[in-house]
């Protein structure tokens, strides 16, 4: 089978750089087993984070060849024939060594994000009836993995770092969840404006390519998030509306 | 590392963002000209779109008759003038050409993963971006041109008797291609992210309203391919525009199809 050449960023004392490795890839290899391959020929001090290696606890995710995805779940068969492939950290987070990044600012970000607050109880055994095409649209919200790609795709936070202007993407996603939850009596659109910065969005749509969930972010959590915003902050006919329909 | 263009994609990156540009560069350099251009705009039952209400103008179409009178001298006078800035605008602040245009014109981002020329960002929180919120407002009324326009499309099924002078029904390709811009606009316009928000988005609990629901739920349907719709139609009404003129100027035959 053939030898593939890998540039993966390694860390050192002045920063860091993309160092050489190559190794062998036989039939049904994904990134990772390429990754733990050279770690276990070349380089036995290289970080990687990884867990289940079946696209389900969003650990391992990476840059290859400049595209945020998760290594688990990219095929060494779908790289191009006769390029090297480039492996990084993810470029919007701090880098603890090599591949592995600090994504703790998400777990300081979701703090903030009001949390659920059902209505009272619809039976006396305290339960909720829920029809189930309602609880559907959060449903696709409830498939993410916290990989935080799209976070680092997301140009906002990438390339400016407005970390705490703007909450991102995967908080979008979750604000979403829990703002359409047909039993959530909670109100976050003035957070989603102030707080969560859902303006600075300019909906390019990045992070809805890289989710490896397949989550409609932009089309299903941020634009309905900012139509909310619109209708409480920027639309005086609805506004008008609002008052005379109380 | 940082700077313009900057990434580690070794795909062809450049390609969608400079083709979007090139696509829009394109339909915005001839809609103005067609704009402006004030004659070749009717033929027959057929009326152009970008004409379309011709509130005031020289054809048979016109609502209210010729170009008034106080029109200020120094504006240059045509049909479209007067009302392509309605669809224009919607088109303008619709969420999906925004992302494109960010990209593709302002390189903000250039593409995914691909660094930016500009250091500061603002986004559409603060002025003047934080306007593209007035998108609602355009989509109002981007649904009565929809009718309009299928009122058109119906128009052009009646043709006037060149010998007895009665309008009996047919078909030509110019029905045709004004039916299908009909059909493409209220494609994009009812996949609309507004107007889907408007029809049951902002409910949280939709399934009590059988009909809301339905409606939100094809509303959400035609959301899902909104990119092709938005292209389709935009080349649909270029085109459409295109036929109608070159009808008008004896270029094209227009063919009776019934």
């Amino acid at each position: 089978m053939p030898k593939v050449l890998f540039n993966i960023w390694r860390t050192n004392s002045s920063g860091g750089e993309f160092q050489e490795y190559k190794t062998e890839i036989t039939e049904g290899m994904v990134v990772l087993d390429a990754v733990h391959q050279i770690q276990a020929e070349h380089a036995n001090d290289l970080a990687v984070r990884w867990n289940c290696k079946a696209g389900k606890c969003g650990s391992c995710s990476a840059e290859i060849n400049g595209h945020p995805k998760l290594m688990c779940m990219t095929r060494m068969s779908d790289m191009p024939e006769g390029k090297p492939v480039t492996i990084q950290p993810m470029k919007a987070f701090p880098v603890i060594k090599d591949l592995v990044t600090d994504v703790s600012v998400n777990y300081k970000i979701k703090k903030r994000i009001k949390k659920f607050k059902p209505r009272p109880p619809d039976a006396p055994d305290g339960t909720w009836r829920m029809a189930q095409g309602d609880i559907d649209r959060v449903q696709e919200f409830r498939k993410c993995i916290e990989c935080f790609l799209c976070q680092d795709v997301c140009h906002v936070l990438r390339e400016h770092h407005l970390h705490e202007k703007f909450a991102g993407p995967r908080h979008m996603v979750y604000t979403a969840a829990l703002e359409m939850h047909p039993l959530d009596t909670e109100d976050r659109t003035r957070d989603l404006k102030d707080g969560h910065g859902i303006g600075f969005c300019n909906i390019t749509k990045c992070c809805t390519n890289v989710c490896p969930e397949n989550i409609h972010i932009t089309d299903n959590a941020i634009i309905p998030l900012k139509e909310r915003v619109a209708d409480r902050f920027y639309d005086p006919l609805m506004k008008l509306f609002r008052k005379f329909s109380k | 590392m940082s700077g313009f263009g900057i990434t580690s994609r070794n795909d062809l990156w450049w390609v969608r963002p400079l083709m979007i540009l090139l696509g829009l560069s394109m339909f915005i350099v001839y809609a103005t000209w067609a704009a402006l251009q004030g004659e070749h705009y009717a033929v027959g039952p057929y009326l152009s779109p970008f004409y379309s209400p011709e509130i005031f103008g020289s054809s048979p179409h016109s609502w209210f008759g010729p170009k008034p009178s106080w029109w200020p001298m120094v504006i240059p006078f045509s049909p479209a003038i007067l009302i392509l800035w309605a669809p224009g605008g919607m088109r303008f602040t619709c969420y999906y050409y925004r992302g494109a245009y960010y990209k593709s014109f302002w390189a903000d981002p250039p593409a995914c993963a691909v660094s930016e020329p500009r250091k500061t960002y603002r986004g559409e929180n603060s002025f003047p971006l934080i306007l593209q919120n007035i998108h609602r407002y355009f989509l109002y009324l981007a649904i009565i041109f929809v009718f309009i326009l299928a009122y058109d499309a119906w128009k052009a099924m009646w043709f006037v008797d060149p010998v007895t002078q009665e309008k009996t029904f047919g078909v030509g390709v110019g029905t045709l291609v004004l039916t299908l811009n009909a059909v493409l606009l209220g494609g994009y316009t009812f996949g609309c992210h507004s107007f889907r928000h408007l029809v049951g988005g902002f409910k949280d609990r939709l399934s009590k309203s059988k009909v809301q629901k339905k409606v939100y739920d094809c509303a959400s349907c035609l959301n899902r391919k909104h990119m092709n719709w938005a292209w389709f139609s935009l080349f649909g009404v270029m085109f459409a525009d295109i036929y109608v003129r070159l009808v008008s100027m004896g270029i094209w035959t227009d063919w009776r199809i019934l």
